[in-house]
């Protein structure tokens, strides 16, 4: 994973700094992608994991920085991206079932105003079968357990048929069958030539699941292989505490003056 | 032509304002933007009367059109005053609201007392509006408006039903997640302020939250809300209309609103499902074969994936 | 209304002081007791709204105050179907059990239907209205004006005097002193309770703390002020519960302060709108809402800490300290290259700030401060300029080594972030870096690391 050809590389993060209201979340991000794989983000609580996927996918804005993907801004190339974000961000209550929901993956590349037609509620069910939740399709969401909802959620980004994921711990708080599944079906995608990067939360389990690994804490620590870069060593300067100096410099930034 | 009566022509009126608020207010009420319709409504009193002493007009298009300027002002001026000032949401309603309906009596006022007539009626029954009194040119108003929300609405269906749900999602598909909301509340501002003749201010924000609550408790499918809500609506105005007609002299509009909150409580108390009365009575056996059947599901992906 | 005899009438409080004042502006005495009145009953509306104002801002209720005077309606509709009169205790009772009732039902509502909070009042409080209006559109022969409950008149209140013990007193007050007094006694004794649950109410019930019944008890104190306050302004007492609290939140962070600033945004809006109002002959209380608008849109701009203008004025002013800092940094690698003092022209030196206005502006400020030393269109350092350049490039290099160590940047990369952040180190985390950094001499492209220059604070002067 170095910065050799950036105009082909599949992610381009050059020099992304998120800063929040009062805390820095992300300061100075430098990352690459070439080739495909499953790529983990690790790293401590509030160390902006999650915030670098929104980032990413625009969905914070940034306080400098910029992200390529195949050449493009990211903005651009939006169909050829999927999300699957962490579970809370959604309405449970809502009015939909579990398969209306894997639809709405097919959205984007119906357009404007067309409804999704049959071969698109094939797809979905297929979508639904590789995750093993077609006995559900017709279930309201928020009648679901966590680890049914997070294969709901997956099973929407692969009706989108994208060749980049994003995935925002997908397997926290789910049993370990349905974290076999997500991991079996991830690998699949791996194969079929697509890239896949995931905030993991479990470090056990990286060396396992995982091609490459990005240390985060605030800034990369370290990133590439996982036997290269999930050592024992980075791994202590990733998770041995908060860099106080940002936390300094991010509130003289915000205050628009030199510190003290 | 006997048949266009004064209540038969209130009916149409009603009922079709009833339709477009429960569509355009199912949206409404998944954005949590319910109370949008409220503030839409009362920003609407000073644009009536601008385009009253701009223009010097009685003609109700051009007071509506001033009405419909200001009331979409005062939704834009909402969410400039959540962006640039630290006020939360409900502050933010409040405030823009009340100023809005400040300056609009004021101006009210001013009118009254500079043109000495019946202008002063106005204010009261923009309050409770004058269904009763209501126009053939009122009601082919409400109609077209009716027609165009409701197939603007029916046009974006799936738009609205993404951005209702998960707002995020619907951007990183590479929606404009801001213009449809925009799009959102113009159609709200459309039938807040085509209903104010009829029903006037308050009552036309309460059509566009009851209908679509009350739609809530009977289905889990979104179109399924929206008819429903579509329905009740419809359904509530031709009520209100036809007892308004045998009771003499009560006012229309607050008995749509009544029929309407009626339906709400009999939804509320006892909808299969989501009813107050059905999840109370909730007993034992359910609980039971409910846990089964997620034990069971679970023993389903175990053997799925092979363990 | 009654209008008593001359002969007869009772007198006014302050009575020679008004008549003075009457005489004075030349208008009659009759007209300055109205105005005295009139701001007397608006100031003691303004003050009681704005103080449970900022409570229902701060617990985020201020939806709360709209639905209790459209609710009150129904209040005022329910009495007279009991009682078949309209007496004013009774009515304020039900008006007052009216506004209880809301706030109940809206969170029966929300929480046994799982309704979204702002749809459950948007039902509850809509229905009450309809109800009330409905029945009081049927009451005939009795004076239940639609319109005066509806819009209540800030001028009559001021006009409608009644005689108590030798003075003529105006009807208003007689609810709005006692209202005014209880809301100040429940403040004053609940103070430290109503702050801890507005801010943090989880941490509250576990020190013991009964948070429903603080709720109840603001929802109660709520519901009297606007109901008193609504014979005299009718439904624009939600702007006098929410603005002047809005425009207090902009203007500070303390809680005490901000009660005062409310009262005082208040009172100028009453006051100011009644003159208003009689100036261009329109609603009192209509005004006192613009009124109140136009100071919230004054205190957002304004605001110091939160207001528009002073955002862009502190961000134009960091741009220029950027675009000045820039420049000395610029000549002092230049000097360091050349190993001796370099002379280069003016426009040179704005482009080593990228040439804008800022950089126009920027220069001449260097100038000004001694900084740079410019004659016949060409400047160099000076002393004092050198020390301060010599400062920020020790900084960036300091930075530069820093990020190296601890991120996993490529060299290429650390020039640009060290040229963002050297505007904004400072003594104390320069030496915090090179504690950390275990006191290096050079930056990782190899260049020397300048050491701490003898910098007197008196000097530098920033903009």
């Amino acid at each position: 994973m170095t910065s050799s050809e950036p105009d082909d590389a599949i992610l381009d993060i050059h020099d992304m700094t998120v800063a929040y209201d009062r805390r820095p979340v992300l300061w100075n991000i430098d990352l690459t992608l070439n080739k495909p794989g499953l790529t983990a983000i690790v790293g401590p609580n509030g160390a902006g994991k999650s915030t670098l996927i929104k980032a990413v996918m625009g969905l914070i804005p940034m306080a400098s920085g910029r992200v390529t993907s195949w050449g493009r801004p990211v903005g651009e190339q939006l169909s050829r991206i999927g999300y699957v974000p962490q579970r809370e961000s959604v309405d449970w209550d809502f009015p939909i079932n579990v398969v209306d929901t894997v639809l709405m993956g097919t959205y984007g590349e119906l357009g404007w105003f067309r409804r999704p037609k049959r071969r698109h509620r094939e797809r979905a069910m297929q979508c639904l079968e590789r995750v093993g939740m077609q006995k559900f399709a017709k279930r309201q969401i928020g009648q679901l357990s966590g680890g049914q909802q997070q294969r709901v959620f997956l099973a929407r980004a692969l009706a989108q048929q994208a060749d980049l994921y994003f995935m925002d711990e997908p397997m926290a708080g789910v049993d370990a069958t349905t974290e076999r599944i997500i991991f079996e079906l991830l690998k699949t995608l791996r194969d079929a030539g697509r890239t896949i990067v995931v905030v993991h939360h479990d470090l056990r389990t990286v060396k396992e699941y995982f091609d490459d690994v990005v240390l985060l804490n605030v800034r990369v620590v370290a990133s590439g292989s996982v036997e290269s870069t999930f050592t024992a060593e980075k791994l202590q300067a990733t998770y041995g505490g908060r860099l106080s100096i940002l936390d300094t410099m991010a509130e003289a930034v915000r205050m628009q003056r030199e510190t003290r | 032509m006997t048949l266009l009566t004064q209540t038969n022509l209130v009916l149409i009126g009603t009922v079709l304002l009833g339709i477009t608020a429960g569509l355009v207010g199912t949206f409404a009420y998944l954005r949590r933007q319910s109370l949008a319709g409220d503030v839409i409504a009362h920003s609407a009193l000073p644009g009536l009367c601008l385009a009253f002493l701009i223009t010097e007009s009685r003609s109700v298009i051009v007071l509506l059109a001033g009405a419909l300027i200001t009331g979409v002002f005062g939704a834009c001026m909402m969410a400039v005053l959540r962006r640039v000032s630290r006020l939360r949401e409900d502050a933010v309603l409040g405030t823009v609201l009340s100023i809005a309906y400040g300056l609009g009596i004021a101006l009210t006022r001013v009118i009254q007392n500079h043109y000495r007539d019946e202008q002063g009626a106005d204010l009261e029954s923009f309050i409770i509006g004058r269904a009763a009194t209501m126009l053939v040119g009122d009601v082919v108003q409400i109609g077209i408006a009716a027609a165009a929300c409701s197939f603007a609405v029916l046009l974006v269906f799936k738009e609205f039903k993404l951005l209702s749900f998960d707002e995020s999602f619907c951007r990183i598909q590479g929606w404009p997640a801001t213009g449809l909301d925009l799009l959102l509340m113009f159609l709200t501002a459309v039938t807040v302020i085509a209903g104010l003749p009829a029903v006037g201010v308050v009552l036309t924000a309460a059509l566009l939250i009851i209908p679509a609550a009350a739609a809530r408790f009977w289905t889990d499918r979104l179109s399924g809300m929206m008819w429903i809500a579509a329905f009740i609506g419809g359904v509530s105005g031709a009520t209100g209309t036809l007892l308004s007609a045998k009771l003499n002299a009560m006012p229309t509009g607050p008995l749509v609103v009544l029929t309407a909150a009626a339906f709400f409580v009999v939804s509320w108390m006892f909808a299969p499902q989501r009813g107050w009365l059905w999840n109370r009575g909730a007993s034992r056996e359910e609980l039971a074969s409910a846990a089964e059947e997620i034990i069971s599901g679970q023993q389903t992906s175990a053997a799925e994936a092979g363990t | 209304m009654k209008i008593l005899l001359l002969a007869e009438r009772p007198s006014v409080p302050f009575d020679s002081v008004l008549a003075r004042i009457a005489d004075a502006l030349g208008e009659s005495h009759i007209a300055v007791e109205n105005a005295a009145g009139t701001i007397v009953v608006g100031a003691l509306c303004a003050t009681a709204c704005a103080l449970v104002g900022c409570f229902l801002l701060l617990r985020r209720m201020s939806l709360l105050g709209d639905a209790l005077s459209h609710s009150v309606l129904a209040g005022v509709a329910g009495v007279y179907l009991i009682n078949g009169s309209i007496d004013p205790i009774p009515m304020f009772l039900g008006a007052l059990t009216a506004g209880i009732i809301t706030a109940v039902a809206t969170q029966f509502i929300h929480r046994t239907g799982s309704v979204p909070e702002d749809s459950s009042i948007g039902i509850v409080f809509t229905s009450l209205f309809a109800f009330g209006v409905v029945v009081v559109s049927q009451a005939k022969g009795v004076h239940l004006d639609l319109d005066c409950v509806l819009f209540g008149d800030l001028a009559f209140a001021g006009m409608n005097f009644r005689p108590v013990g030798g003075w003529l007193i105006p009807e208003a007050v007689f609810t709005l002193v006692p209202t005014l007094v209880m809301t100040v006694a429940f403040l004053a004794l609940c103070w430290k309770e109503l702050k801890l649950t507005s801010f943090d109410p989880t941490h509250a019930a576990t020190m013991g703390f009964s948070v429903p019944l603080i709720h109840y008890l603001m929802t109660t104190a709520v519901a009297m002020v606007t109901v008193s306050a609504m014979e005299v302004v009718g439904l624009l007492v939600v702007a006098l519960l929410t603005v002047p609290a809005c425009i207090a939140r902009m203007l500070t962070d303390r809680m005490g302060r901000m009660l005062w600033i409310a009262v005082l945004s208040g009172l100028s809006c009453t006051t100011l709108g009644y003159f208003l109002a009689l100036r261009w002959n329109s609603s009192a209380a209509g005004l006192s809402a613009v009124v109140a608008g136009v100071e919230l849109f004054v205190a957002v701009l304004v605001a110091p800490r939160y207001g528009l203008l002073g955002r862009v004025r502190r961000s134009l002013r960091l741009r220029i300290r950027i675009a000045a800092e820039d420049v000395l940094a610029g000549l002092f690698r230049r000097m360091e290259r050349a190993g001796s003092v370099v002379s280069e022209s003016v426009a040179e030196c704005r482009s080593l700030a990228g040439g804008g206005l800022a950089a126009h502006i920027a220069v001449r400020w260097l100038g000004q401060r001694g900084l740079l030393l410019t004659s016949n269109g060409m400047a160099q350092l000076s002393d004092k300029g050198q020390r301060y350049a010599q400062g920020l490039v020790r900084s960036h290099r300091l930075w530069e080594s820093w990020l190296d160590q601890n991120f996993a940047l490529p060299p290429d990369h650390l020039h640009d972030p060290a040229e963002a952040m050297e505007h904004f180190i400072g003594p104390e985390v320069q030496r915090q870096l090179e504690d950390d950094l275990d006191r290096p001499s050079s930056d990782p492209h190899g260049r020397e690391i300048p050491g701490a220059p003898d910098v007197r604070a008196s000097e530098t002067n920033r903009p």
